[in-house]
C-alpha cells in the first residue's frame, strides 16, 4: 500500500471534522464571493451613479456582516483541521507505542533507541501539516476556483474563459518542477548531508584535532565547506526558485491579461463597471488557494516522507506470546531446556548462524545454575528466552512438565525478579524505579529493600533521597550504584526465580564487597540463573552450563568440571595463563 | 579569573554578527519591497484601467496604463525571483560565517569548558542552533523592514488624498502586524509552555519505554508504561487543540481586519467622492490598494515566532562562547619542541580542582617518568586518572604543584607544543566523516603514502584496509562505513605511530576490547612504539608486568606505588582490585548483556 493510502486510512475516524473543514473553508471562499459583489456594487454606485454614503449604507453593512461571518468561517475551518490532526496523530501515537511493546525488547535492541523514540514523538508531529493543511487544500484547491467560475461565468464568460484555461496549468507546472526539483535534490542528496554534517563532525572531533595539533586550522576548513555548501544548495534552490517564478507570474499575468481584456470591453461598453470590477477583485483569489496547495504540498509531503519510517515500524509484525490454549495452573518443578533453537532473524540472511543450536539443560528447583561462555556463546539468548522476550524456533521450554508457551507470559514473569547487567532507571523518583515490580509497595518496603541492596546509605545522600529524581541535576549515579538499586527492585519484586546476568569488573574493591554481599542474600532460598562473570559465581554454583557457539559443550559442579579437563577448564585456564604471564 | 563583561543583548551580538553582509540584507529588503509594491501597483493599475475605461476615454489614455499592468504582471515574479536568490545567497554566508564564528569560539574551550555538559547534546544542539540563526535575516529581519516601507509609501500614496485615509489604512496595518501577534501570545501565554512540558514529558517517557523496554516487560510494568504514555499523548493532542483555537485567530482576524480596513477607506472616501474632492475613478484604486497593502504584514506574526526561536538559539551559542578560556597561553612560550630520546616528565606534589568550591580531584600527585619508560597509572574509575591526563595535555591548568618537561614548567610552554609532546589513543576514538587516509592524516597532514601504510602495517590495520571495499580511500566515520572497536583502536595506535610524539598516552585504550584483541593490541603498542615513553591509564589490570612503576589512585591521591609484583606482595588496594579482576572468568566486554547496546 502507497503511504498516501496509508496516511488516508488514519482520516476515517476523522471523516467529520474533515467535512466540518472543507465545509466552512467552501462557505469562506462563497462569502468572499459576496464580499466582491457589495464592494463592486458600493463602488459602482458612488463612482457613477453619484451616490452618497447613506445611499450605499446597506451594502457597507452588507460588507460588514460579511466580512465578520467570514473570519469566523475560516476560524472554524482551521480549528477543526488542527484538532482532527491533532486526533489522528494522538491516535498513532498511541498505536505505534503499543505496538513497540507488543514487539518486545528482543526487537528494541536491535534499534537505534534514539531515532526510535523521535519517530514516536517528532516524527509523528512532522505529519501535522499533511492532515491540517495538505489534505484539507486539496479538497478546497478543487471546490473554491470551481465555485467562483460558477460564479464568475453567467457574468463574464470571457473572463470565466480564461480563468479555467489557465487554473489547470498551475498544478500542472508545480508537479512537473516539482519532480525536477526532486531529482535533483535527491541526485545531489549524498553529497548535501555529507557537507552538511561536516560542521557537527568537526565538533564532536575537537578534542582529537587539538591532540594532534590540528584543530586551528580547521576554521579555514570550515569555511570552504560551507562554501561548497552554498553552491551546491543554491544550485538546487534555483530549480525551485524558477518554479515559483513561473507560478507567480502564471497568476500575476492571468489577472493583467484579465485586467486590460475586459477594460477594453468596459471601454467600448460591451460590458458593466460593476461586473469587470468584481471580476478584477476575484481573478487573484481565484489561483490563490491553487497556491496554497503548491506550499503546503511541499510541507506536507516532506512530513509524510519523515513519517514513512512509522508505517515500516507498524508493518513489522509482532510475536505471537499469547497462549493457544487454557492457562494452566504452574508448579515449583523444574525448569527444562529440551533441544532449543534459536536464530535471529533480520529478514535478510536465510544463512545466519543460529544462536542457539540444540541447548538442553534443567534448572531443578531452588538450584543456582550458572552459564558461562565466551561472548556470543548464547548465554543472552538463554536468559532472552527464560523471560520470553523471544520464543524457540525450535524444542521445548517446560515447566514442570508443561510448555511455558502455554503459560501467559506476564504470568511466567510474576514470578522472575531479572538484574541485568546494566540496569535501566527510569525518569522518575529513586523509590519509584525501586517500585518497578511492585508499583503499590509502601516506602517502609522500598527502603527495606533498598538496605538488603546496600543501597540505603547512598539514597539517603542524594539531594532529595528517596524521592530524587533520576537523570536530574546532581543525581548521576555510577555503574555500581545502578547495580544494587536493580538488586532492590529484585529483593521487593520477592519472586522465586532470580535470573541476573552478572556485572563485569569495574568496581572499586570496596563496592564490589557489597554487591557480592547483596547476592548472595538474594540468591537465598530462590532458584537462580546467573550468566556468570566470577570465579566466586561459578565455584558456589550447584550446577554450572558452559555454552559455546550455541551448544552446551559441558555441564556439571565446579569440582567436577575443573578436574574433568574440558571446555570449562579451558576458559578458566586462559584466564589463568593471563595471570601467569602478568606474573612474570 | 576576573568577572566576565556584561554582555549586550543577544540580538544586538547577532545583528553585530551579521553586519558584514548589511548591503546584502539592504538589497535583499529592496527587493522584497519591490515585489510587493508590484502587487500593489498592479491591482491599483488594473483598478485605475477599468475605472478609467467605465468613462470611455479614448484607448490612447489608458495605454500607459495597460503597459503598466503587464510591467507588474511581470516584475511581482520576477522581483520574487532575485529576492529569493538574494537572500538565500545572505543566508548562507551568514551561516558560513556563524560557523567559523562559533568554532573560533569554542576551539579554545575545548574540552575543558565542554565537560560540564553532555557534550553529545551540546554539540549538536549548538549545530541546530546555528541553523536556526542562518534564518534571521530571511524570516526575522526582512519582514518588519519591508512591511515598514510598504506602510510608509502608502501612507504617503493614501496621505496624498485624505490624511485620515492614511492614518486608517496604518492603523489597520498596524493592528494586523503588530496587535494580532500579540494577541495570540498573550492568550497562549499558559498553554504555549505547557505544550513544550508535556512534549518533554512524552518524550521522556517515549525514550524510557523504548530504551528501558526489558526492564519494564521482565517486571510486568509495560501496560502501566502504556497507560502513562497514553495520558501524555491526550494531554498533548488536548494542549494542542487548544492552542489550535489561538493560532486559528491569526488567520481569521487578519481576515477581519482586511475587511474592516476596506470598510473604513470606503467610509473615508465615499463622502470626499461625494463632494467631488476626490475623484471617483480613484475609489476602486484605493480600495484594492487597502486589500492589497496586507500582504506586507502577513509575514509578521511568524516573524515573531522566529524571533524568539532566533534569540533563545543566540543566547544558548553565546552562554557556551562566554566562558573563559580555561587555559592561556602564556605571553612568552618557551620553544620546546618534541625531542627523540623523550623529555623527562616530573610531577611534584600535583594538587588539582574543576572549581574552587569542590573537593581537588588530584592531591598531591608526585611521579616521574624517565625517557623510554613506561608508567602506569590505575584505579576504579572517578579516582582521577583522566584528570590527569587532561591536566598533562594542557586542557586544563593547575594551579597548585608543578609538572615540568625537562625542567621547563608544563605552563611555560604553547599550549600546541605542549600536546605536540604527546601522542594519545584514547577509548574515544573519533573518526571523522572522510576516507581512511583522511583520518590517518589528521595525525601528520605531509606524511608520505609509505608513511601511512608502514604506520597501518604496525598497527596491525593494514590488512583490514585493503580488504575494504575501496581500501584506503574507503569512507568511514558515521555516515560511511562503520569499523569494529578494535578496528578503530588499531586506527588511533596507527595515528600514534604517525604522530612523532616522544610520550605515548594510553588512556583507557583497550577498555572496549574482548581480551584476545586487547592483548594483542598491547603487544602491537609496546614492539611499534618501543622508543618511546608510555603512560598507561587503565582500571583494567592487563599488561601491567611492562611496566617500570605502578601508580594506584584513588580519590585523587597516591595510595600505593612500585612494580607489578610488589603491589601483589603489598596485599593493599592494588592486590584487591587484580582479584577482583581475576575472580572474573570470560572478562568479556560488557556488549553481551541482554538489555541493548
Amino acid at each position: 500500500m502507497n503511504l498516501d493510502k496509508r496516511l488516508l486510512h488514519l482520516l476515517r475516524g476523522e471523516r467529520a471534522a474533515l467535512a466540518i473543514t472543507v465545509s466552512l473553508g467552501l462557505a469562506a471562499g462563497i462569502l468572499l464571493v459576496l464580499q466582491a459583489y457589495f464592494l463592486s456594487q458600493t463602488v459602482s454606485r458612488v463612482f457613477l451613479d453619484g451616490a452618497s454614503l447613506h445611499a450605499v449604507r446597506g451594502l457597507l453593512v452588507g460588507l460588514l456582516i460579511v466580512g465578520i461571518a467570514r473570519a469566523g468561517m475560516l476560524w472554524g475551518s482551521e480549528t477543526a483541521a488542527a484538532t482532527s490532526a491533532a486526533h489522528i496523530k494522538t491516535a498513532l501515537r498511541e498505536r505505534l507505542f503499543a505496538h513497540l511493546i507488543a514487539l518486545g525488547p528482543a526487537h528494541t535492541r536491535r534499534e537505534h533507541t534514539g531515532e526510535l523514540a523521535h519517530t514516536v514523538v517528532g516524527g509523528i508531529d512532522e505529519l501535522d501539516a499533511y492532515f491540517s493543511q495538505y489534505i484539507p487544500q486539496l479538497a478546497l484547491a478543487a471546490l473554491i476556483p470551481l465555485t467562483m467560475l460558477i460564479l464568475i461565468a453567467p457574468i463574464d464568460l470571457l473572463s470565466g474563459i480564461v480563468l479555467l484555461v489557465t487554473a489547470p496549468l498551475i498544478p500542472f507546472f508545480m508537479i512537473l518542477i516539482g519532480s525536477m526539483a526532486d531529482t535533483l535534490t535527491r541526485r545531489q542528496f549524498t553529497q548535501l548531508s555529507r557537507l552538511g554534517a561536516h560542521f557537527l563532525d568537526v565538533l564532536q572531533g575537537l578534542t582529537t584535532l587539538k591532540l594532534f595539533g590540528r584543530s586551528r586550522e580547521q576554521s579555514q576548513t570550515i569555511a570552504r565547506i560551507s562554501d561548497q555548501f552554498r553552491d551546491a544548495t543554491m544550485n538546487v534552490l534555483r530549480v525551485a526558485f524558477v518554479s515559483a517564478l513561473a507560478l507567480e507570474m502564471l497568476s500575476t499575468l492571468s489577472t493583467a491579461i484579465i485586467a486590460v481584456e475586459i477594460g477594453l470591453r468596459l471601454l467600448y461598453g460591451h460590458m458593466q463597471f460593476e461586473d469587470a470590477f468584481f471580476v478584477l477583485i476575484l481573478a487573484p483569489e481565484f489561483y490563490l488557494p491553487l497556491r496554497l496547495l503548491g506550499t503546503r504540498f511541499h510541507a506536507g509531503m516532506s512530513g509524510a516522507a519523515a513519517a514513512a519510517r512509522l508505517f515500516d515500524i507498524l508493518a513489522i509484525p509482532a510475536p505471537e506470546t499469547a497462549s493457544t490454549r487454557v492457562m494452566q495452573p504452574m508448579t515449583d518443578g523444574d525448569i527444562r531446556f529440551e533441544n532449543v533453537f534459536y536464530v535471529y532473524s533480520d529478514g535478510n540472511h536465510a544463512s545466519e548462524r543460529p544462536a542457539l543450536n540444540g541447548v538442553s539443560f534443567t534448572i531443578t528447583p531452588g538450584q543456582k545454575v550458572a552459564l558461562v561462555g565466551l561472548s556470543g556463546s548464547g548465554k543472552s539468548t538463554v536468559i532472552q528466552l527464560m523471560q520470553r522476550f523471544i520464543e524457540p524456533s525450535a524444542g521445548h521450554i517446560t515447566v514442570s512438565g508443561q510448555p511455558l508457551h502455554d503459560i501467559p507470559a506476564d504470568a511466567w514473569r510474576d514470578r522472575i525478579a531479572w538484574v541485568p547487567q546494566r540496569p535501566y532507571l527510569f525518569n522518575a523518583s529513586v523509590a519509584d524505579n525501586i517500585r518497578l515490580g511492585r508499583p503499590d509497595a509502601l516506602l517502609d518496603a522500598v527502603i527495606h529493600a533498598a538496605q538488603q541492596a546496600h543501597a540505603d546509605a547512598f539514597i539517603r545522600d542524594l539531594p532529595a533521597g528517596y524521592d530524587t529524581r533520576i537523570g536530574e541535576r546532581g543525581a548521576r549515579l555510577s555503574g555500581g550504584q545502578a547495580q544494587r538499586l536493580a538488586l532492590a527492585r529484585a529483593f521487593l519484586r520477592n519472586a522465586p526465580l532470580l535470573i541476573m546476568d552478572e556485572a563485569t569488573a569495574n568496581l572499586d574493591p570496596h563496592t564490589e564487597q557489597l554487591i557480592q554481599a547483596s547476592i548472595r542474600a538474594l540468591m537465598h532460598n530462590r532458584t537462580a540463573l546467573i550468566v556468570a562473570h566470577r570465579l566466586n559465581t561459578v565455584q558456589d554454583a550447584d550446577h554450572i552450563v558452559v555454552l559455546d557457539r550455541g551448544r552446551v559443550t559441558a555441564a556439571g559442579t565446579h569440582a567436577v568440571l575443573a578436574a574433568s579437563g574440558g571446555p570449562y577448564t579451558r576458559l578458566i585456564t586462559a584466564h589463568s595463563r593471563r595471570v601467569d604471564s602478568a606474573h612474570d | 579569573m576576573t568577572e566576565s563583561p556584561p554582555t549586550p543583548r543577544p540580538l544586538i551580538r547577532l545583528l553585530a554578527l551579521a553586519a558584514p553582509f548589511r548591503w546584502w540584507m539592504v538589497l535583499s529588503a529592496l527587493l522584497g519591497f519591490a515585489t510587493i509594491g508590484s502587487s500593489i501597483g498592479l491591482m491599483s493599475t488594473a483598478a485605475w484601467i477599468i475605472a478609467s475605461a467605465a468613462l470611455h476615454p479614448p484607448l490612447s489614455d489608458l495605454n500607459i496604463a495597460i503597459v503598466g499592468v503587464r510591467f507588474f504582471g511581470i516584475s511581482r515574479g520576477v522581483f520574487r525571483y532575485l529576492e529569493r536568490v538574494v537572500s538565500h545567497q545572505t543566508t548562507f554566508r551568514l551561516l558560513a560565517r556563524l560557523r567559523v564564528w562559533f568554532y573560533d569560539a569554542l576551539e579554545p574551550l575545548a574540552p575543558a569548558r565542554l565537560m560540564q555538559y553532555r557534550s553529545g547534546d551540546l554539540l549538536s544542539r549548538a549545530a541546530a542552533d546555528i541553523d536556526t540563526l542562518e534564518n534571521v535575516t530571511l524570516r526575522v529581519i526582512a519582514p518588519p523592514v519591508i512591511a515598514v516601507l510598504v506602510g510608509l509609501v502608502m501612507m504617503l500614496v493614501m496621505g496624498v488624498h485624505d490624511v485620515w485615509l492614511a492614518v486608517s489604512l496604518v492603523f489597520f496595518l498596524l493592528l494586523a502586524g503588530v496587535g494580532v501577534p500579540l494577541l495570540t501570545h498573550a492568550l497562549s501565554r499558559q498553554v504555549g509552555p505547557a505544550i513544550i512540558r508535556t512534549r518533554g514529558d512524552l518524550n521522556a517517557a517515549v525514550v524510557d519505554g523504548v530504551q528501558g523496554m526489558a526492564d519494564l516487560v521482565a517486571y510486568g510494568a509495560q501496560d502501566r508504561h502504556l497507560a502513562q504514555v497514553r495520558t501524555l499523548s491526550r494531554t498533548l493532542s488536548r494542549q494542542q487543540a487548544h492552542m489550535a483555537r489561538i493560532t486559528a485567530l491569526n488567520t481569521a482576524l487578519f481576515s477581519l481586519l482586511i475587511s474592516l480596513a476596506t470598510l473604513a477607506t470606503l467610509l473615508i472616501a465615499i463622502p470626499l467622492v461625494h463632494d467631488g474632492r476626490l475623484d471617483g475613478v480613484l475609489l476602486a484604486v484605493l480600495a484594492l490598494a487597502t486589500i492589497t497593502s496586507f500582504e506586507a504584514v502577513q509575514p509578521l506574526p511568524l516573524a515573531a515566532q522566529h524571533l524568539s526561536a532566533n534569540l533563545e538559539a543566540a543566547q544558548r551559542l553565546f552562554e557556551i562562547v562566554d566562558a573563559p578560556p580555561p587555559v592561556c597561553d602564556p605571553a612568552a612560550p618557551v620553544p620546546l619542541q618534541p625531542t627523540t630520546p623523550a623529555p623527562l616528565l616530573r610531577v611534584d606534589r600535583l594538587r588539582f580542582r574543576y572549581a574552587p568550591d569542590e573537593s581537588p580531584a588530584l592531591d598531591g600527585i608526585t611521579f616521574a617518568l624517565p625517557p623510554g619508560d613506561t608508567l602506569a597509572i590505575v584505579g576504579a574509575s572517578g579516582a582521577g586518572k583522566s584528570t590527569l591526563v587532561n591536566v598533562l595535555l594542557r586542557f586544563w591548568d593547575y594551579a597548585e604543584g608543578l609538572i615540568t618537561v625537562n625542567g621547563h614548567d608544563l605552563r611555560s610552554l604553547a599550549q600546541e607544543n605542549a600536546r605536540a609532546l604527546f601522542a594519545v589513543v584514547s577509548q574515544h576514538t573519533h573518526l571523522f566523516n572522510g576516507t581512511v587516509r583522511e583520518n590517518l592524516l589528521i595525525a601528520r597532514p605531509n606524511a608520505a603514502n609509505t608513511d601511512l601504510v608502514r604506520a597501518a602495517q604496525a598497527a596491525h590495520l593494514h590488512d583490514v584496509i585493503t580488504a575494504l571495499p575501496q581500501g584506503y580511500d574507503t569512507w568511514i566515520g558515521e555516515q560511511g562505513l562503520a569499523l569494529s572497536g578494535g578496528e578503530r583502536q588499531r586506527l588511533a595506535v596507527a595515528r600514534a605511530i604517525l604522530k612523532h610524539a616522544p610520550i605515548l598516552v594510553l588512556d583507557e585504550a583497550t577498555a572496549n576490547l574482548d581480551t584476545i584483541t586487547e592483548r594483542a593490541l598491547l603487544d602491537t603498542i609496546h614492539t611499534a612504539l618501543a622508543d618511546r615513553s608510555k603512560l598507561m591509564i587503565t582500571h583494567r589490570l592487563v599488561g601491567l608486568d611492562a611496566a617500570q612503576h605502578i601508580l594506584v589512585l584513588h580519590n585523587g591521591r597516591i595510595i600505593e606505588q612500585g612494580r607489578h609484583t610488589d603491589l601483589l606482595h603489598a596485599n593493599g588496594h592494588y592486590r584487591r582490585l587484580w582479584e577482583i579482576q581475576n575472580r572474573t572468568i570470560d572478562n568479556t566486554p560488557s556488549n553481551d548483556s541482554p538489555i541493548r547496546e
